[in-house]
């Protein structure tokens, strides 16, 4: 693998699915008494994150904990966005402290890609979510749940329902899933789908209850109530309507397929309690499947490279409100 | 002050046939082959084009305010380097240049620092904010004489106020320089809206944002018959805008800016920010537009936007990052390099869009005027087949962000004169 994981781009998919079978003997690793594997021993990771974000932070930690990496957790207190300390002087910080990988959420797109680019630091970096841009663990936790649940994915049909033009988590999906074979389909209200998206590899639709009855794969995205203020669909409610997923909608689903939603979800928005809360969903195991996806990244990441040469620091630092 | 004489020999006026240039008494006193000597210092120009002393019409000295950005000295130095021998600096320095006490300070500072000449814009808007007007009337009679009113970097997106500031510098033949950017549909905007953008996820700049502006701003300076300026014009719709209305008539001149006329928005796929600018930079298609509007005359000048900023406001993350790029240093090599070496404009062409045209749309008299007798001794010497490679480090600007680090571009200016007076020698400032 590269030494970096920036973009869902980034991977063929010889390395998806490498990414993929590792995940699930790292899932079997959750049967054993002992969750733990000695593999990045002595490896330092870092969660960098400018944004709140509670579960993919702990994902990733529980991730570098099971391989024995020392894992460090990093919660800035605002990116230079909001005259905080600086990306660089951060990443420089980092940089003396001897990281082998650092994990970046950040607000603003294409921080993860300065990061790796910028001569700041030498370590790998994995992006986990950057701005409006990519989520590239998202997408294969999400490919990951799919493929357990349905094999390969060559052929099936993904539809991804809802603020496209906002989501990282839809661009990562619609990389991946094209790379995997799948044939992805974006339904969102024409405000919400990002201009150029005609040159993306997937399908578009504005009408949701024409696209889910053939689909193998429903993923709701979250949409911010905010979102009306910008004049980008007039109410909630007229959303929830016209793209939101209820019982009603789920009834025209074929039997074997899935509802998915990255969290957090805002339920009776994009998608009402009972779906979610269904047989069909698997939001809850796309956690636990996150957990396995984050070893496989940092194991083949990491795995083959050498340790920082400097030194690592004694305990680790839990510096800042981390939430 | 009184200057040497200097006597250029072989220099080729316009990219016509050697000749020798006597600069004496701070003007063109002779020109012709074989010109005797004399006391004058000579300088051999054989091999070296000869242009009448650049004028930029767009300049950010950032001088009161930012000098650790620039100041009117370093970049007067910059602009000097670069061929020009007068610089307009804008209005948004800190305090705005609102009113005639500010204007004259930059002024004063021009001519103190003695590399060029400093006209200073004067803004539209008390402090920029696009609310009342500034005092025009005071600014124009001021030492600083302003013509040029901008709120560049801001939009006077007001139709009404828009439509007072026409009419109302028409008492002195001002100009209002428009930043054509219509505010709600650019929030938060970082990027040329298109392909990229959606696959960046970086808020787009669309290019309607521009054109609608400009299209309002044509009607409007026709129907109080005003004179208006478009600055940094960056797509190709807005050329065809420009085009339509001097068809008609109407008095509205546009400038393109180095950057839109060589580079295009894939640069953003780097996510480095000494890309970043405003307009951004635009597909290939729209880079296209603008070298034939710059050819056909649609476009009137180049102006570089000249717009320095500290490595810390560049070494970050994109969204976080200032707009803007150097320009001063480097603009005459990529107008050879997208005009001059296409054949879509010759040297003749040059003089008219980088001197006479911003000279005249900036009512300033003592610039660009043709290298007769009789001129004013304001010349640059030009090696149009030198190359060099961009050293940020070796820029005088006091800032670094020039997009150009590292690539070679044609073409070296080998002296500056003005007014009789060298201000660069052998490519270095004297």
């Amino acid at each position: 693998m590269k030494r970096h994981l920036l973009s869902a781009a980034d991977l063929t998919r010889d390395e998806a699915e490498l990414v993929l079978s590792t995940a699930e003997e790292m899932r079997s690793l959750a049967d054993r008494p002992i969750k733990k594997l000695p593999a990045l021993r002595g490896r330092t990771i870092v969660n960098l994150f400018f944004e709140d974000s509670t579960r993919t932070r702990i994902s990733f930690e529980a991730a570098g904990k099971r391989l024995s990496a020392d894992v460090i957790n990093f919660a800035a207190k605002g990116s230079s966005l909001s005259k905080g300390e600086s990306l660089k002087d951060t990443a420089l910080t980092l940089e003396a402290m001897g990281a082998d990988a650092v994990v970046v959420r950040h607000g603003a797109s294409g921080a993860p890609h300065r990061l790796a680019s910028s001569n700041w630091i030498r370590s790998s970096v994995v992006n986990a979510g950057d701005g409006t841009h990519e989520h590239p663990t998202q997408a294969l936790l999400d490919a990951f749940t799919m493929w357990r649940h349905l094999g390969s994915l060559d052929g099936r049909r993904v539809a991804i329902v809802g603020d496209v033009l906002h989501s990282r988590v839809a661009r990562s999906n619609a990389l991946l899933l094209h790379t995997l074979g799948a044939q992805v389909t974006l339904v969102s209200p024409p405000t919400l789908l990002p201009v150029g998206v005609e040159t993306w590899p997937v399908e578009t639709s504005y009408d949701l209850d024409a696209v889910i009855p053939k689909a193998d794969v429903v993923m709701m995205l979250r949409v911010q109530q905010e979102r009306m203020h910008a004049a980008f669909f007039p109410t909630a409610r007229e959303y929830s309507r016209r793209y939101g997923l209820d019982g009603r909608r789920m009834a025209s689903l074929q039997d074997h397929t899935i509802v998915m939603h990255p969290g957090p979800m805002v339920r009776g928005m994009e998608i009402t309690a009972d779906v979610a809360d269904s047989d069909r969903s698997v939001i809850v195991e796309q956690v636990t499947n996150g957990v396995a996806v984050r070893m496989a990244v940092l194991y083949l990441l990491l795995g083959g490279s050498q340790p920082a040469e400097t030194e690592q620091p004694a305990e680790t630092d839990t510096e800042g409100a981390d939430a | 002050m009184s200057a040497p004489t200097y006597l250029i020999t072989n220099a080729r006026i316009l990219g016509g046939e050697p000749t020798d240039l006597l600069l004496r008494d701070g003007a063109i006193a002779e020109v012709g082959a074989g010109l005797d000597v004399g006391d004058a210092e000579v300088v051999d120009a054989a091999g070296l084009v000869a242009l009448p002393g650049l004028v930029d019409l767009h300049t950010h000295l950032r001088e009161p305010g930012r000098e650790d950005a620039e100041t009117v000295e370093s970049g007067t130095r910059a602009a000097a380097l670069g061929g020009f021998t007068a610089v307009h600096a804008m209005a948004n320095t800190d305090p705005v240049a609102d009113t005639a006490g500010v204007v004259e300070q930059v002024w004063r500072l021009g001519r103190e620092a003695g590399y060029c000449d400093v006209y200073p814009v004067g803004a539209v808007t008390v402090g920029l904010a696009g609310e009342r007007l500034a005092e025009l009337g005071a600014m124009a009679d001021s030492a600083a004489r302003v013509r040029v009113f901008s709120d560049d970097g801001k939009c006077v997106s007001d139709a009404l106020l828009m439509r007072r500031a026409l009419e109302y510098v028409k008492a002195f033949d001002g100009v209002i320089a428009q930043h054509a950017q219509e505010p709600r549909l650019t929030e938060n905007a970082q990027m040329n809206e298109g392909e990229l953008s959606g696959k960046l996820g970086l808020t787009g700049w669309p290019a309607v944002a521009e054109e609608a502006i400009i299209a309002r701003d044509v009607l409007l300076a026709a129907h109080v018959g005003s004179r208006l300026h478009v600055c940094h014009v960056s797509t190709a719709g807005s050329v065809d805008i420009v085009r339509q209305a001097k068809a008609n008539g109407w008095d509205v001149t546009a400038e393109a800016c180095p950057h839109h006329l060589l580079l295009t928005d894939e640069l953003a796929a780097t996510y480095d920010p000494i890309y970043k600018v405003n307009p951004p930079l635009r597909s290939r298609r729209d880079a296209e537009a603008l070298r034939a509007g710059l050819a056909d005359g649609t476009i009137d000048i180049v102006a570089t936007d000249h717009a320095p900023h500290p490595l810390e406001d560049k070494d970050c993350e994109w969204a976080a990052a200032a707009f803007g790029m150097l320009g001063l240093e480097t603009a005459l090599s990529i107008v050879q390099e997208t005009m001059v070496d296409p054949g879509l404009l010759d040297w003749a062409g040059v003089a008219d869009r980088l001197s006479y045209a911003p000279a005249r749309i900036g009512r300033v008299a003592d610039h660009g005027q043709p290298l007769e007798v009789g001129s004013p001794a304001n010349v640059v010497l030009y090696d149009p087949s030198a190359r060099r490679v961009v050293e940020a480090g070796e820029l005088a600007s006091l800032s670094r962000n020039t997009p150009y680090a590292g690539m070679e571009l044609p073409g070296r200016v080998v002296a500056t004169f003005l007014r009789g007076r060298a201000t660069v020698l052998d490519g270095k400032l004297v």
